[in-house]
C-alpha cells in the first residue's frame, strides 16, 4: 500500500551566516566585529562601564608620571623664561648670571647660549616671527638679540636701548610693532626708536610683569601681579583671575599653594593654566575650578620662578632656583608619541567613562590622590584647621549679633579693597 | 591710548617684515564652513524604539541644574539616534515560518526546504547507554557540552561537529556547565563539583559544593552558581577560587535553578510551589513567589529579565511579569500533559517539553495572545530530561534519554550579534583577548547584584497611607519601648557605679576602713 504524504505548504527562513561575512579577509586586517546595540545583549552596562572607569582611574594613577627631563645648564638661579609663540621645539632661558640660552625640546638640549646682560636677566619676550626676541637686565638695557631657524643666537645684539633705569618686565606685540617694558614707570616703544613712545607712571610703586592684552589688539597693555607677590598671597592665600572690564569682583578663586605664586601661564586653549609656586610646587588649574587639578613635585625642586606651558599643549617648563629648567607634561599619565586611530578612539572612550563617573566615592578618592612633601601636606592641613576656625568663629559671631550685623562677603569680593577709575 | 586709526597706523615703520612667508602672522580667524553632508533626519517611529524613557517635564529647581539634565537629555537623544541609525548595519534577518498549521511541519520538512548550513543544524546523537543527559551552549553559541547521567561528559564544536574531548568520570553527573568560555567547564557529579579544561582534564575539584544539583554561571560576575541536594545555595568567584556566599535555604532539595540574565538574581523552584528570589548578599530570599499550587517542575526567565515562565504538577504553564510579581497568563494543560521543563529563546519563543514532546510557543509574554496551538511541535525517541536554546541560532538542544538533539526553530535565535559581548565566528586571539577583557570588567563587588523591586507601592492611594501610618506607629511604640530600657539600665549603671566601691569590701569591715593608713 502506497503511503500518502500531504504536501505542506509553508515558507522558512532560518538563520544562516556565512562564515567568510563574519571573518577578515586577509590576515593584515583587524578581526570584524559586528555590534548590535540592542539594550538586551548588554547587560549591566552601567555597572560595567563603571567598572572600567574605575579601572581607568586607578591605570591613570600608576601611569602619572609628569616629569620628563631636566634642562642643565645654567650656572645661576633661573629669572626668566620665554616660549617662541610660532616654534614648537625652542624656548628661551635666562639666569641670574646674565646667560641666555636656547633649548631644542625635542633633543632636550642647549642649542646656544650667549652672555646677554652684565647681572641678573629680569625678562624675556620672543617674537612672533621667531627671528629675534628681547631681553631687559640689570644693566639697565633692552637688547635685542636675533636668532636662526635652528635656533643659534647672534653672538652680539641686534640692536640695544640704553637706559637710565632698570625694567623688570618686557612683551612685543604680537602682530605690531610695539613692545612694551615695566619697572619705575610703563613704557611703550615703537618702531626703531631710542625713546618710549608712551609713558605711564601710577604712583611711586614699581610695576613687575607686563603683558599685552592678546584680544584688544592695540589696546592697553595688561599689567598682572603688579604688587609684591609673596605679600598678597600671604594674607589672601589664593591666585584670582579677573574680568578687565569688571574689576570689582574676582571672576575666580584659586586655593591649593601654600606659599606665593611666582608666575603663571595659561595652556594655549584658555581652558587651563598652570602656576609656579613658592612653595616648591607647580600647580594646574583648571579656570572653572576652584583647585588645582594637578600637582607637580620633585625632592631636588626649589622655589619655583617661573613657569611656561607649551604651544602644543602638552608640555610645561619650569624654572626653579637651583638653576634648572623642568620639563613636564601637562597632562600627568598622557601617553606620549604617535598613537594609532583605535588606540586614540581607546583613549578617548576611558576619558568620557571617567568623566561621568568622576563624582562617585571610590573613584573621586582615586583620582584626587597625590603622594604630597610633608611640608605642604601638614601646612595645606594647618590652612585648613585655621579657615575652618575662621568660618566657625565668624558664623559664631553671626549667631550672637543682630541680623545683618556680620554680613556674607563672598571670597571673590575679599580681597578687593577699593576700585580707581 | 588707541593707535587704530590708520593715520598714527601709517608713523610706524616695520624693522623686519610682516611677510607671512618670512615668519608674518600666518593665521586668519576666519573659519572656513566644512563641507558638511547633510544627514537625513531618523524617523520617528525608529527612534521610538530606542528612546530608554520619557525626557523630564519640570527640570531642576536651579538654572544651572536644569542644563546639566538638558545636556545629558541631548546626550540620550543622539545615542537613540546613532543606535537608530546602526539599525542598518545589523544585515542579517530573522529566520521565520509562515504557513497554514505551522505545528504539523517536522523536521524533515525543514529539512528538505532549508540550505545546506541548516541541514547540518539538524541531528541527533544516539547515547542509549548513559542516558539522559544534559547540556549547556557556550555565550556565543559555538561550543555544545553534553552531560549523561551515567558519567559520560562530552565538549564539542557542534557546528564544525569537532570534539574537544570526551570523558566518563565514573560517577553520577547531575548537570553541566561552561564556565566564562569554551576553555573550562563545571560538572556537578555525585559527591563534588569538579572544573575541566576543554582537553577533559580535571583542574579542580570543589569539595565544598558537596552534592550539587544545578548549576549556573554569571559571566559579568565570574560567579558559578550551584544548588545542591541539602538546600545549599552557593556562589564561587570562579576567577580567585574563592567562595563569596554560602547560603543555606532551609527549602530542601533544589533541583530548579535559573538565572535572571539581565539582573543577576538567581530563581530557586520548589516543590512546595514557590519561586524564591535570591541574591549573593541576603542569607533570605529577597523575594518569593507562590506560583502553583502544587510542586514546581521548572521556571525560566526571559533574555529581557522581565517575564517568568513556571511549570508545575498541577499541568500548568504560567506566565509572570518580574516587574509587578503578578500573573499575565496561564495555561492548563489536558490530562495525562503536564508541562516539564521550559526555556526562553533569544527573540522570546518559549520550549516547553512534556515526557518526551517538544513543544514551542511564540509571543507567550504577550498577554493578549493565546495560542490554540503551539508554533512547532517536536517528538524525540525518550523522555526529555533538557532543553536549551542556541544563542545567535535557530537552534534547540534537546537532552533526552537516548542522548541528544539539536532542532530547527526558525526565529528563535537573534540574527546580529554583538562581537564584543559574544562573537560565535571568534579566533583564538580573539578569544584570548576577551577573557582578559572579561576579567578586568569583572565587578569587583558581586554585592552590585541588587534587588531593587521596580514596583512601587503608590504614595498617593489610601492603602499606602494607612501602611505607612501603621509603621511610623509600630516604630514610635518600638522607640519608647527601647528608651523605657536604655533608661532602666543607664540607671542601673549609675546606681552600680556609686556603689561599686562597697563591692570590694569585705563583710563586717566597717566603711571608715578605708581612711586608716595602710600598714607596711
Amino acid at each position: 500500500m502506497a503511503t500518502v504524504t500531504k504536501k505542506k505548504n509553508f515558507k522558512l527562513k532560518v538563520l544562516s551566516r556565512n562564515p567568510e561575512d563574519y571573518r577578515r579577509e586577509t590576515k593584515l586586517d583587524i578581526h570584524k566585529a559586528p555590534q548590535n546595540p540592542e539594550a538586551y545583549l548588554h547587560p549591566f552596562t552601567l555597572g560595567r562601564e563603571y567598572q572600567r572607569a574605575l579601572n581607568a582611574t586607578k591605570l591613570e594613577r600608576v601611569f602619572a608620571k609628569p616629569f620628563l627631563c631636566g634642562l642643565e645648564g645654567h650656572r645661576d638661579s633661573i629669572q626668566a623664561l620665554a616660549k617662541f609663540p610660532s616654534r614648537l621645539a625652542h624656548v628661551l632661558s635666562a639666569a641670574s648670571d646674565g646667560e641666555v640660552k636656547l633649548w631644542d625640546l625635542s633633543t632636550k638640549k642647549c642649542v646656544s647660549s650667549v652672555v646677554a646682560h652684565d647681572g641678573l636677566v629680569h625678562s624675556l619676550c620672543a617674537h612672533r616671527s621667531g627671528q629675534f626676541f628681547l631681553s631687559t637686565g640689570q644693566d639697565a638695557n633692552i637688547k635685542f638679540w636675533s636668532c636662526s631657524e635652528e635656533g643659534v643666537i647672534g653672538s652680539e645684539p641686534v640692536r640695544t636701548i640704553l637706559n637710565k633705569h632698570v625694567y623688570q618686565g618686557i612683551d612685543h606685540h604680537e602682530k605690531e610693532d610695539i613692545f612694551v617694558t615695566c619697572g619705575q614707570s610703563l613704557d611703550v616703544w615703537a618702531g626703531d626708536r631710542s625713546q618710549p613712545f608712551q609713558s605711564y607712571k601710577w604712583g611711586l610703586d614699581s610695576m613687575h610683569y607686563v603683558k599685552f592684552n592678546r584680544v584688544e589688539g592695540l589696546g592697553l597693555p595688561l599689567i598682572r601681579g603688579s604688587l609684591e607677590k609673596p605679600v598678597v598671597h600671604e594674607i589672601f592665600r589664593g591666585l584670582y583671575t579677573y574680568d578687565i572690564r569688571n574689576l570689582r569682583v574676582a571672576s575666580n578663586k584659586y586655593e591649593d599653594h601654600i606659599g606665593a605664586v611666582m608666575d603663571v601661564d595659561y595652556a594655549p586653549t584658555g581652558k587651563e593654566f598652570v602656576t609656579a609656586g613658592y612653595d616648591r610646587c607647580v600647580r594646574i588649574f583648571n579656570i572653572a575650578e576652584g583647585h588645582s587639578r594637578d600637582v607637580y613635585t620633585t625632592k631636588r625642586m626649589q622655589r619655583v620662578n617661573h613657569i611656561l606651558w607649551s604651544m602644543d599643549n602638552k608640555y610645561i617648563l619650569s624654572g626653579s632656583d637651583e638653576m634648572n629648567v623642568r620639563l613636564w607634561k601637562a597632562k600627568a599619565s598622557e601617553k606620549l608619541g604617535v598613537m594609532k586611530p583605535r588606540e586614540k578612539t581607546a583613549f578617548n572612550t576611558i576619558e568620557t567613562l571617567k568623566k561621568t563617573f568622576k563624582d562617585h566615592p571610590e573613584i573621586k578618592r582615586i583620582a584626587r590622590h597625590r603622594h604630597l612633601p610633608k611640608l605642604i601636606y601638614t601646612q595645606k592641613k594647618q590652612i585648613r584647621e585655621q579657615k575652618d576656625a575662621q568660618k566657625r568663629k565668624e558664623s559664631n559671631r553671626r549667631f550672637h549679633s543682630k541680623p545683618g550685623a556680620v554680613p556674607f562677603v563672598a571670597e571673590r569680593t575679599k580681597q578687593v579693597v577699593d576700585v580707581k577709575e | 591710548m588707541s593707535v587704530k586709526g590708520s593715520s598714527e597706523k601709517t608713523n610706524i615703520r616695520y624693522f623686519f617684515p610682516k611677510d607671512p612667508a618670512k615668519g608674518g602672522a600666518k593665521f586668519s580667524f576666519i573659519r572656513k564652513k566644512k563641507d558638511a553632508i547633510e544627514e537625513v533626519p531618523v524617523a520617528e517611529n525608529k527612534l521610538k524604539k530606542w528612546r530608554t524613557g520619557e525626557s523630564s517635564k519640570g527640570y531642576a529647581r536651579t538654572k544651572f541644574h536644569s542644563e546639566k539634565i538638558k545636556a545629558r537629555e541631548k546626550v540620550f537623544e543622539k545615542v537613540a539616534e546613532k543606535s537608530a541609525r546602526a539599525e542598518l548595519l545589523c544585515a542579517e534577518e530573522e529566520g521565520t515560518l509562515e504557513g497554514e498549521k505551522t505545528y504539523q511541519i517536522t523536521q524533515n520538512d525543514i529539512r528538505g526546504s532549508a540550505d545546506e548550513a541548516t541541514q547540518q543544524k539538524i541531528f541527533d546523537l544516539r547515547l542509549n547507554q548513559f542516558g539522559p543527559y544534559r547540556l549547556d551552549y557556550t555565550r556565543n553559541g559555538r561550543h555544545l557540552l553534553i552531560g549523561g547521567a551515567k558519567g559520560h561528559v562530552a565538549a564539542f564544536d557542534w557546528q564544525t561537529k569537532g570534539l574537544h574531548c570526551e570523558i566518563n568520570v565514573m560517577e553520577t553527573v547531575a548537570d553541566v556547565k561552561w564556565l566564562h568560555q569554551e576553555t573550562m567547564f563545571a560538572v556537578a557529579q555525585k559527591k563534588n563539583v569538579f572544573i575541566y579544561d576543554n582537553q577533559g582534564i580535571e583542574l579542580h575539584c570543589l569539595k565544598h559544593l558537596d552534592s550539587a544539583l544545578r548549576l549556573e554561571f554569571l559571566p559579568y560576575h565570574f560567579l558559578l552558581v550551584s544548588a545542591g541536594a541539602k538546600g545549599y545555595l552557593s556562589y564561587l568567584d570562579v576567577s580567585v577560587g574563592q567562595e563569596v556566599s554560602g547560603i543555606c535555604t532551609k527549602q530542601g532539595r533544589l533541583d530548579i535553578l535559573t538565572v535572571n540574565p539581565q539582573s543577576a538574581i538567581v530563581h530557586l523552584g520548589h516543590p512546595n510551589g514557590i519561586v524564591s528570589l535570591w541574591t549573593p548578599n541576603m542569607k533570605e530570599p529577597a523575594a518569593k513567589i507562590l506560583c502553583h499550587a502544587s510542586c514546581l517542575r521548572d521556571v525560566a526567565v526571559d533574555v529581557s529579565g522581565n517575564y517568568m515562565a513556571t511549570s508545575g504538577m498541577d499541568r500548568r504553564l504560567k506566565i509572570f511579569d518580574l516587574r509587578t510579581y503578578k500573573e499575565l497568563s496561564r495555561f492548563q494543560y489536558n490530562k495525562r500533559q503536564c508541562p516539564g521543563k521550559l526555556d526562553f529563546s533569544q527573540k522570546g519563543i518559549l520550549a516547553v517539553s512534556r515526557e518526551n514532546v517538544v513543544e514551542l510557543y511564540k509571543d507567550m509574554t504577550n498577554q493578549a495572545y493565546r495560542p490554540e496551538k503551539p508554533y512547532l511541535y517536536h517528538r524525540c525517541d525518550k523522555l526529555v530530561q533538557d532543553i536549551m536554546f542556541c544563542p545567535y541560532e535557530d537552534v534547540l538542544g534537546i537532552g533526552h534519554g537516548w542522548g541528544f538533539s539539536s532542532i530547527v526553530v526558525p526565529g528563535a535565535g537573534e540574527p546580529n550579534f554583538d562581537a564584543l559581548e559574544a562573537n560565535p565566528f571568534q579566533s583564538k586571539a580573539q578569544r584570548k583577548q576577551t577573557e582578559v577583557r572579561m576579567l578586568l570588567d569583572k565587578f569587583l563587588k558581586p554585592s552590585k547584584i541588587d534587588f531593587t523591586p521596580r514596583h512601587k507601592m503608590k504614595g498617593g492611594s489610601k492603602a499606602g497611607k494607612v501602611e505607612q501610618r501603621k509603621k511610623g506607629v509600630q516604630e514610635q511604640h518600638l522607640r519608647a519601648a527601647v528608651r523605657d530600657i536604655v533608661r532602666t539600665k543607664q540607671k542601673e549603671g549609675r546606681l552600680n557605679k556609686s556603689n561599686s566601691w562597697r563591692a570590694g569590701l569585705p563583710e563586717g569591715v566597717s566603711s571608715l576602713q578605708r581612711l586608716k593608713k595602710k600598714s607596711a
